[in-house]
């Protein structure tokens, strides 16, 4: 059984030479629904000139993700992101080189506790400007909010100092310069792509302005600067790294964290608004764990367990990632067919975190299903996957969730939201393989009384 | 009722989070950098550690299974 034995989904929107490719610049989520609803556990579309495998279901997504990468390349399956990150800067570490990143530094347990208290620091200095009532747009809001925390937590904070929101703002425009169709020529001339130069361009402006005043700065001081006053950035200027490289790696550092925990905060505060009884059962929670004047540094590490699950269950419905890719290196078989080198393989977690077989009524909006006994995350690792699954399983969840639980219990704790536009009105858009919130996105806020 | 404690080191990232959550089952080897099991069937006081500790495994590599 080789690909071609593979079924072929139909077509909804018309091939105009790139196979399916026009229907994912439009509607992604419907082709890949489409795929498991005509195919089953094993399907495939037309992605310019390339086959494009999606596997479904626990077995065939199990063997997906357990693949070494020996058999199947990340890096090579997301040709989106090269124009982003620049030439040369890696665009997913091995799982090996993943394991020494967070051994030395960022991620691992022991240095929660301080992003902890540097992402509350960053969120009331956010919510300081609030007032007693007002609007705010949830993209603008969460993804100028999430470039602070993670450029504070991932760089370092003599660096977030000298952000503000120009760089959100071309950061953003990165984040929209991911067209599908970069999948035949990820430097064809569209608007988006421009803009998306453009932003790259300014944002290396940006770093290499911050390099200058580093370097005044430590002149100034013959050559030394005090220990608390360095960061990320000292290490490359030292090792004299040019602000276009260094902005690229920044940059790649960010982007895992940015557009999803941006992405997440949005989703959890409709899905919450839409479902006042599970916004009532959040605040109490929270009111009470706080009632003891206990610290959101302290507390966010902690189990939160009625927020948990509102937050799985947001993760569920919207997972920020609709589809993982990989380049099949080595023939590799899946579901009972081989798969040849230089194949696309997928998994959509947008479509498998609502296979009705594993999520009883999956449409619906139900956090008690992460309560024991029913523990449907846990009983479904290979089809709950909004962080994916394997080794390259998001190795950020510990520290999003985190994050989460932090901005949760401040926002909740001073204020109560609600939607300005109809429920229904707050959707993704899905035009871009990095899918955000489509605006307008406004909620009203207004300090709660006590 | 016992109940027995799986590890998959084929998905272990080293996290080391389940060491905080229950020391006395989990340790960690510094050269593989992945978890060790210092008890696989620990005692039915342990229970609510262990499974704090796979609900919070960030590599989703830990599990309970009961024994018959």
């Amino acid at each position: 059984m080789t690909v071609s034995d593979i079924p072929e989904v139909s077509y909804a929107v018309a091939d105009d030479g790139h196979g399916h490719l026009a229907e994912m610049r439009v509607d992604p989520i419907g082709l890949f629904q489409r795929v498991y609803d005509e195919c089953g556990d094993i399907g495939r579309f037309r992605l310019a000139d390339k086959d494009v495998v999606l596997v479904f279901g626990g077995e065939a997504q199990e063997q997906f993700f357990r693949a070494p990468d020996s058999t199947l390349d990340q890096a090579a399956a997301y040709p989106f992101m090269t124009p982003i990150f620049g030439k040369g800067v890696v665009f997913d570490a091995s799982p090996e080189e993943r394991q020494q990143m967070l051994k030395n530094q960022a991620l691992r347990g022991e240095q929660m506790r301080g992003h902890a208290s540097t992402i509350e620091a960053e969120i009331n200095r956010m919510v300081a400007a609030w007032g007693d009532e007002g609007e705010i747009d949830l993209l603008d809001w969460f993804a100028e909010l999430t470039i602070y925390t993670t450029s504070s937590c991932l760089i370092g904070k003599p660096f977030r100092e000298e952000l503000d929101e120009r760089f959100a703002h071309e950061y953003h425009e990165l984040e929209r310069g991911t067209d599908a169709i970069a999948y035949v020529d990820p430097y064809a001339d569209i608007e988006s792509f421009r803009r998306r130069d453009a932003a790259r361009e300014n944002l290396v402006a940006l770093v290499q302005g911050i390099i200058d005043r580093r370097k005044a700065r430590a002149e100034v001081n013959g050559g030394s600067v005090a220990k608390e006053d360095r960061d990320l950035l000292d290490v490359l200027i030292s090792i004299d790294m040019s602000a276009d490289y260094i902005t690229g790696i920044f940059i790649s550092m960010m982007f895992a964290g940015h557009h999803t925990s941006s992405g997440t905060a949005s989703w959890a505060l409709i899905e919450l608004m839409r479902h006042p009884e599970t916004m009532s059962a959040v605040v109490k929670e929270l009111d009470e764990l706080y009632a003891d004047g206990s610290e959101v540094s302290f507390q966010a590490l902690r189990s939160i367990p009625v927020l948990e699950s509102a937050l799985k269950e947001t993760l569920r419905l919207h997972p920020p990632l609709i589809i993982l890719m990989r380049v099949v290196v080595e023939e590799i078989e899946l579901a009972g067919h081989v798969i040849p080198a230089g194949t696309v393989v997928a998994a959509s977690p947008r479509v498998s975190n609502r296979i009705a077989e594993d999520f009883p009524n999956p449409e619906s909006f139900d956090p008690g299903r992460y309560i024991d006994p029913r523990q449907e995350d846990l009983q479904n690792r290979w089809t709950w996957i909004p962080f994916g699954a394997g080794k390259h399983r998001c190795v950020g969840n510990a520290f999003a969730m985190m994050q989460m639980k932090a901005i949760f219990s401040v926002i909740l704790r001073d204020y109560e939201f609600e939607m300005v536009q109809p429920s229904e009105d707050y959707r993704d858009d899905v035009s871009k393989m990095v899918i955000q919130l489509a605006k307008p996105a406004r909620v009203r806020y207004r300090r709660r009384a006590r | 009722m016992s109940f027995r404690v799986v590890a998959d080191l084929g998905l272990c990232q080293g996290h080391q989070m389940c060491q905080g959550e229950a020391p006395d089952v989990f340790g960690f080897d510094d050269d593989t950098d992945q978890v060790v099991l210092k008890q696989e069937h620990p005692d039915e006081s342990l229970r609510s550690d262990v499974q704090s500790a796979v609900t919070y495994c960030p590599a989703m590599a830990l599990a309970i299974e009961e024994d018959q």
